[in-house]
């Protein structure tokens, strides 16, 4: 049994294995690192350090990528989605 | 209009239609009509990745980042810090250096906050960004943007969303005269007459979002928009006869009995 720590992703409470790395997290999110942007405790990663930078207990990860825009999501402002709707 | 081409940062563009991506029924609705738009250059906005629902689809699925320039926004950002955050996580996300920044001053309005604009393009600039600022319709500020080195000013026609056409053909005009850069009329078109006039004043490019994702039919609408920048580019490059009170008879008056 390996043992867990607890993490947050894109704003929400998360298991993880200890020792895992950012990569690992996108692996076991089934998430194609191409044209996606993490930020780990407001730390933006470069993409060829995602398997080296391991998670501790506490993190921040935020995922992101590009979804349809042009306009802001509506005139009442942030969507859900946003990450400063925290 | 094949030699035509609008240039930006080194960037060569056919089309002087920029359309966003937000607002559609879904990405086949997205592709459809960004395709009868002709445009080269689309809109996205950064946000969150659903973990919960894998199943979603990618927009960059539908949209090949080979075949059209990917311009990133800051949409939804009310202050620098939050402007240069989304701004970096854009680039970091591994499109391009090019980056449609907005500051948003207030929710009712969507006026964009110059100051913070001012303040956030310097340091952008700084960062190697390139820098496609959505401004007011203010001269002094688009000549101030430009001196922080943004290779385009992007000054809105009306209200995001708002579809009132071109409020301030005036201003407008004014900018695109004293702007070396090239101008793109951002937000606020409402039909393919706004754009043509927008293009009339002398706009080197045209974005919308809304005119074209809200109306009944987008596709037809798209289509609508491609023909209206067309026309009003070929129509300011033709040079538009004067303004006048009074008729002038096209047919000569001579032989008549």
């Amino acid at each position: 049994m390996v043992e867990a720590i607890q993490i947050q992703v894109n704003g929400e409470q998360r298991d993880c294995r200890t020792g895992a790395t950012v990569g690992d997290l996108l692996r076991e999110l089934a998430i194609k690192t191409e044209r996606v942007a993490v930020e780990l405790n407001l730390e933006i990663l470069d993409r060829k350090d995602f398997d080296h930078r391991s998670l501790k207990p506490g993190d921040r990860v935020e995922i992101l990528s590009f979804i349809g825009g042009g306009a802001p999501v509506d005139v009442h402002g942030r969507g859900r989605d946003s990450i400063h709707a925290e | 209009m094949q030699n035509d081409r609008l240039i930006i940062a080194g960037r060569e563009f056919t089309s002087r239609l920029f359309v966003g991506t937000g607002k559609y029924k879904d990405f086949a609705e997205t592709k459809k009509a960004i395709e009868a738009s002709g445009a080269d250059v689309v809109t996205v906005a950064v946000r969150r990745v659903n973990i919960t629902d894998r199943s979603k689809e990618n927009l960059l699925d539908y949209l090949d980042p080979k075949k059209y320039t990917i311009l990133p926004n800051t949409a939804g950002c009310y202050n620098v810090e939050d402007a240069l955050r989304y701004s970096r996580l854009a680039r970091a996300a591994g499109v391009s250096d090019l980056i449609k920044l907005e500051v948003l001053g207030d929710e009712r309005t969507l006026f964009p906050d110059t100051a913070g604009l001012i303040e956030a393009a310097k340091i952008l600039v700084k960062e190697g960004f390139i820098v496609l600022p959505y401004t007011n319709d203010d001269p002094i500020v688009a000549q101030k943007l430009v001196d922080i080195g943004c290779p385009a000013v992007m000054p809105l026609a009306a209200p995001i969303g708002s579809g009132l056409g071109i409020r301030n053909p005036y201003n407008l005009k004014i900018i695109m005269e004293m702007i070396k850069v090239p101008i793109i009329v951002d937000a606020g078109v409402g039909t393919a007459s706004d754009a043509a006039l927008a293009m009339e004043l002398g706009a080197d490019a045209v974005l919308m979002n809304t005119a074209i994702a809200g109306a009944q039919d987008p596709i037809a609408m798209a289509e609508a928009m491609k023909y209206a920048v067309q026309a009003g580019r070929l129509a300011y490059k033709a040079g538009r006869i004067p303004r006048k009170l009074y008729a002038t008879a096209s047919s000569p008056i001579e032989g008549m009995l």
